[in-house]
C-alpha cells in the first residue's frame, strides 16, 4: 500500500549538510500496523514527513497504491509530534476536530456523530467548547488524535503520539488505536520511543539505526491479534520481542545475527 | 491548584496595577489643569493666548450637549470610519496575499517603498483637485494614510503563522483559498487588529487635518477653524481641541476592549509542553 524505495534525505548542502536518512526501504500493507523505533534524532519525523508527501525526499521515492507521492494524498492523515502547534488556537476543541471534515461534505448527522465519537473515544466529551490554550499538554495531544480519528483516513501516520500522556491514559489510547484499526481497517504507521508500545501495538516493528539512518531490521510480531495490556505483555513471545528490539537499538550489529530469520 | 491561585493572584495584581495607572493618570491630568489655570490667572501667560483652564473645561462640557457641534463631530467620525473601512478592505486581502507569496511580495515592495514615505498631508492639494472639498476628499486621504499600518501588520502576521499550522492544513488537503481565510487570516488577526487600531488614530488625525487645511464645509476640524478665524472665542478653540483628543482616547479604548474580547483564546496561558 505504502512503500519507501531507497528513501534518503539530506538537510542542507555543502559543509553544513546533514544526512538524516541514508537508505530506507520498507512496505506497509493494507490494514497493517507498523511501528517504527529508533534512537532519538535518527530521523523518524523526517521519515514521516517524506512518507506523507509534506516534503520531497532528496533521494528515492515513496509510492502510495503504486503512485509516486508528490503531495499529500487523499486518505492520509498525520498526528504531529509537535501536537500543540498543530492545533488551531482560535478554534474550540470541537471546531478543531470539525475543521478537516468540511471538505468531505458529510451529511449533518454523520458529521455530528463523528465528532462526538472521536471526542468520546479520547475522553474529551466535556471539553468540546474549550480552546486548546485552556487544556493541558496531554489533553491537547488527545484533541489532535481525535481530529485524525474523525477524519477516518485510509492510512494514519502517528509521530510519538502518546509521549506526553500519563501511563494509564496511554494504555487506554493504545487500545483505542488497536480498536480503530480493527473497526475501520485502517493502516497505521506508528513512531514511538517506547519499546513495549512498539511491540504491543504492531504487526511488524521497523528498527532504525543511528544516522546516517538505515533499517536495521524489520521484526514480525506473531502475537495473537486480540491484545490485552496485561496478559499480552506476560507472553514469553512478547518478552522475547521487546528484548530483541531493545538489543537492536543498543547494539545494532551484535544483535543482527539471531534476528536475521525474523527479518521481513 | 497552585497554578490557578498564582494565575488569580497575577490577574488581581494586574488589575491593581491598571487601577494604579488610571489613578496616577488622573492625578497627572489634574496637576496639569491646575498648572495651566495658575499660569493664566496669575498673568504669567496672557489670557488672550491661554484662557483660564476652568473656563475651557466648562466650554468642553457644553460641547457634549451642543447638537450643532455634535453634527460636526459626526461628519468627522463618518469620514474617518468610512476611510478606515475602505483601507481595511484593501489592506487585509493585499497583505494576506503578499505575505504568503514571497515572489509577489518582492515585486510589490518596490512600489510600496516609494508610496509609503509620502505624507498624506502633502496629498491634500491633489485630493482637492480630484475630489473637491467634501467628504470624498477626506475619505480618500484617510484611506491613503491608514492603509499602511494595516497592510504591514497583516504581512507580519502572515509571516508569523506557525509553520505547523500550515502543514496541518496541507495534511488535511484544505483548499488554498480556505487556508487563506481560515488559517492565515485568523492566525494573523491579532496583528491585523493592532494595525487597525494604529490606523484608527491616524484616520482621525488625517480627517481633522484635512478639514482644517482644506477648508471643509463640515467636521470637527472645520469647526475649530471657524472658531479661531473670527478671533472670537479662544476658550472654544481650546475646547474643540481637547474634545478631539478625548475622541482619540475613546476610540483607542474601544478598540483595545474589542481586541481583548475577540482574542480571548490568545490570553489563556498555553499549558502545553
Ligand atoms: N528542517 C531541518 N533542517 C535541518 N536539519 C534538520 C531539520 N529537521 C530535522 N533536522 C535534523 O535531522 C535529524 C533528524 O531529525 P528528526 O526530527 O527527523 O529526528 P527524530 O528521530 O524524529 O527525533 P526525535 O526522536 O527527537 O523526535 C536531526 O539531527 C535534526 O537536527
Ligand atoms: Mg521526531
Amino acid at each position: 500500500m505504502l512503500t519507501a524505495n531507497h528513501l534518503s534525505h539530506t538537510y542542507g548542502s555543502g559543509a553544513g549538510a546533514h544526512a538524516a536518512l541514508a537508505d530506507i526501504d520498507f512496505t506497509v500493507e493494507q490494514g497493517e500496523l507498523v511501528s517504527i523505533v529508533g534512537p532519538s534524532g535518527c530521523g523518524k519525523t523526517t521519515l514521516l514527513r517524506t512518507l506523507s508527501g509534506l516534503m520531497r525526499p532528496t533521494g528515492g521515492s515513496v509510492t502510495f497504491h503504486g503512485d509516486e507521492i508528490v503531495e499529500v494524498p487523499t486518505g492520509l492523515a498525520m498526528v504531529f509530534q509537535d501536537y500543540s502547534r498543530s492545533l488551531y488556537p482560535w478554534l474550540t476543541v470541537e471546531d478543531n476536530v470539525r475543521f478537516p471534515l468540511r471538505r468531505l461534505h458529510l451529511p449533518k448527522e454523520e458529521l455530528r456523530s463523528r465528532i462526538d465519537e472521536a471526542l468520546a473515544a479520547v475522553g474529551l466529551t466535556g471539553h468540546a467548547a474549550k480552546y486548546p490554550g485552556q487544556l493541558s499538554g496531554g489533553m491537547q495531544q488527545r484533541v489532535a488524535i481525535a481530529r485524525a480519528l474523525a477524519y477516518r483516513p485510509e492510512i494514519l501516520l502517528m509521530d510519538e503520539p502518546f509521549a506526553s500522556i500519563d501511563a494509564q491514559t496511554r494504555e487506554d489510547l493504545e487500545d483505542l488505536v488497536l480498536e480503530v484499526k480493527q473497526r475501520f481497517s485502517m493502516t497505521i504507521i506508528f513512531v514511538t520511543h517506547d519499546i513495549d508500545e512498539s511491540v504491543y501495538l504492531a504487526d511488524r516493528v521497523v528498527v532504525l539505526s543511528k544516522p546516517p539512518t538505515r533499517v536495521v531490521t524489520i521484526l514480525d510480531v506473531p502475537l495473537p491479534g486480540e491484545r490485552d495490556q496485561i496478559s499480552t505483555k506476560e507472553l514469553p513471545e512478547f518478552i522475547r520481542l521487546r528484548g530483541e528490539v531493545a538489543r537492536l537499538i543498543r547494539h545494532p550489529r551484535d544483535a543482527q545475527e539471531p534476528v536475521a530469520a525474523a527479518a521481513g | 491548584m497552585s497554578a490557578i491561585t498564582s494565575r488569580m493572584v497575577r490577574k488581581q495584581s494586574g488589575r491593581r496595577r491598571a487601577g494604579g495607572r488610571v489613578g496616577r493618570g488622573i492625578v497627572g491630568v489634574a496637576v496639569a489643569v491646575l498648572a495651566a489655570q495658575l499660569l493664566s490667572v496669575s498673568g504669567a501667560i496672557s489670557p488672550t493666548s491661554l484662557p483660564p483652564m476652568f473656563e475651557v473645561l466648562g466650554s468642553t462640557g457644553h460641547l457634549f450637549v451642543d447638537p450643532s457641534f455634535l453634527r460636526e463631530v459626526l461628519a468627522t467620525i463618518q469620514a474617518a470610519v468610512t476611510g478606515l473601512a475602505i483601507a481595511t478592505a484593501i489592506a487585509v486581502p493585499a497583505g494576506l496575499v503578499l505575505g504568503s507569496f514571497r515572489l509577489l511580495n518582492q515585486a510589490a515592495s518596490a512600489v510600496v517603498e516609494f508610496l509609503r514615505p509620502i505624507p498624506s498631508v502633502a496629498l491634500i492639494p491633489l485630493a482637492i483637485l480630484l475630489f473637491g472639498q467634501g467628504a470624498q476628499m477626506k475619505v480618500s486621504l484617510v484611506v491613503y494614510a491608514s492603509v499602511w499600518p494595516i497592510f504591514f501588520n497583516t504581512i507580519y502576521g502572515v509571516r508569523d503563522v506557525e509553520p505547523l499550522a500550515k502543514e496541518t492544513a496541507r495534511i488535511f488537503r484544505i483548499p488554498p483559498l480556505r487556508v487563506l481565510t481560515h488559517v492565515l487570516l485568523p492566525s494573523a488577526a491579532p496583528f491585523v487588529a493592532t494595525g487597525i487600531r494604529v490606523a484608527a488614530a491616524i484616520a482621525l488625525i488625517v480627517t481633522i487635518s484635512a478639514e482644517l487645511l482644506a477648508g471643509s464645509a463640515d467636521g470637527l476640524g472645520a469647526w475649530i477653524l471657524r472658531m479661531s478665524s473670527g478671533g472670537a472665542n479662544l476658550a472654544l478653540v481650546y475646547a474643540g481641541t481637547i474634545f478631539a483628543g478625548l475622541l482619540g482616547l475613546v476610540v483607542n479604548w474601544l478598540l483595545v476592549r474589542g481586541e481583548q474580547r475577540l482574542f480571548r483564546w490568545r490570553r489563556e496561558g498555553v499549558g502545553a509542553a
